[in-house]
């Protein structure tokens, strides 16, 4: 029964892109496209999974110290396997993917998981635990490619047999969806709607509840609150 | 002469049409998490850029002279993000035991940048658009310098952001998001620029 909750936890309620807000890079670069989008959650799915594995095989081997790196260079490890992969027998998803695919990397959902989970848990549990986040994070990228895809270029699926033809002929599409900024909005309003469905209190500003580089981050955020004090206060003196 | 056209088309391009931040979307947990103040934004801006350059100019000849010879292309990932690593961790060490009064500003942002697309991203795209070496590092400058303007224009729209009541559902990030929008959709207006400028087709 844990099991299936291990699995299950990554799919909705810690949803790694919509609820802890992860990964934004590839969630916001990829997703012009349905297919684009299934394309890059199958394959950071694949890494996320094999990295939990082995980071969870070595857990006890890895020295605290130098962890981060070591998880980097498994990560990369799989990252290039897919790659060589990908390029291989999928050709059109490599292409499409470009330069995002070996930016899987940095992906910090990948880095969050291994420092959240797989650092600290069995082999089993890691696995389905990478598995569920690798799901969500693909159903994640799914509907919000789809909702681009369909405003911005007024098809889905395009790319592939299934191609459906959704905006008629006389109309034309919404250009906007399919820009960069169409991006952020989309992004920022289906956030919004998950808030409003789970009536749950919106998170803090920054998501980064599972980064690894949480700690530094929130040194610098009081660092320079406490700077702009300082300087404020220098201010009034110098009025004075 | 053509050189520094070329140079200044590379530098622009990365400034303003194909900003890193808002139309590559490389570097976005910094530019949403770091730029809630403008002092905050600026030391990160600077830490980044200078990354970014220092890395190139590690990476680049580090592709060309070693990994090219041997054969060894795909490797380029794992190799890159480990000299980037160690590249941060140097330069921390560096700027702490010479140059205190640097490392005082830009300390705290060294240890988030290892983790940071944009600086594993610039290596890549250098190596995917064929850039010799000096185009290479103005295109880490010019990536750089976009990431710091955005930033900062960022941080001046977040500020004001923060007095103003939105609605529940979409307070924090949704609506950071949606500024981030329109912040983008203001540099399409940059599109043509550099085209026309220079008068390339």
């Amino acid at each position: 029964m844990s099991y299936m909750k291990e699995f299950t936890k990554g799919l909705v309620k810690e949803n790694p892109t919509l609820v802890s807000l992860l990964g934004m890079c590839p969630t916001l670069a990829i997703t012009t496209m349905a297919f684009n989008a299934i394309g890059m959650g199958i394959a950071a799915t694949f890494v996320l999974v094999c990295s939990n594995v082995v980071i969870s095989l070595l857990k006890n081997i890895i020295p605290k110290s130098v962890r981060l790196p070591c998880y980097i260079v498994v990560i990369a490890g799989f990252v290039t396997l897919i790659q060589l992969l990908l390029q291989a027998y999928v050709p059109p998803v490599y292409d499409a993917l470009g330069i995002y695919l070996p930016l899987i990397t940095v992906n910090c959902i990948i880095l969050g998981r291994a420092e959240m989970f797989a650092s600290k848990n069995n082999v089993a549990t890691s696995a389905l635990d990478g598995l569920g986040m690798g799901v969500g994070f693909t159903l994640a990228l799914f509907t919000i490619g789809s909702i681009r895809e369909i405003l911005g270029s007024g098809t889905w699926f395009s790319g592939t047999d299934l191609m459906i033809t959704i905006c008629p002929e006389f109309m034309e599409p919404m250009t906007l969806f399919v820009l960069p900024a169409g991006g952020f909005f989309v992004l920022g309003c289906v956030i919004a709607l998950v808030n409003k469905i789970a009536h749950r209190k919106p998170p803090e500003a920054t998501g980064c509840a599972a980064c690894p580089n949480r700690g530094s981050c929130i040194s610098v955020e009081t660092e320079s609150a406490a700077s702009n004090t300082e300087e404020k206060i220098e201010k009034k003196e110098g009025d004075n | 002469m053509e050189l520094a056209k070329s140079m200044m088309i590379i530098l622009l391009t990365g400034i303003l049409t194909d900003n890193f931040v808002l139309s590559k979307f490389l570097g976005i947990c910094p530019f949403l998490g770091v730029s809630k103040t403008t002092s905050g934004s600026l030391g990160m801006g600077c830490a980044v850029t200078a990354v970014m350059v220092i890395a190139t100019a590690v990476t680049w000849p580090l592709y060309y002279f070693f990994l090219v010879p041997m054969n060894l292309t795909y490797l380029n990932t794992i190799l890159f993000i480990m000299i980037i690593a160690v590249l941060v961790q140097l330069i921390e060490m560096v700027l702490k035991k010479y140059i205190p009064s640097l490392y005082k500003s830009l300390g705290v942002y060294l240890p988030l940048i290892t983790t940071n697309c944009a600086v594993l991203g610039v290596t890549l795209l250098n190596l995917d658009n064929g850039y010799n070496f000096l185009e290479s590092i103005v295109c880490a400058l010019g990536g750089g310098l976009g990431f710091l303007i955005a930033m900062l224009i960022f941080s001046g729209v977040r500020g004001r952001l923060e007095k103003c009541s939105v609605p529940k559902a979409f307070s924090g990030m949704p609506i950071t998001l949606v500024a981030a929008s329109i912040v983008s959709l203001s540099f399409v207006g940059f599109g043509g620029l550099v085209d026309g400028l220079f008068g390339v087709a």
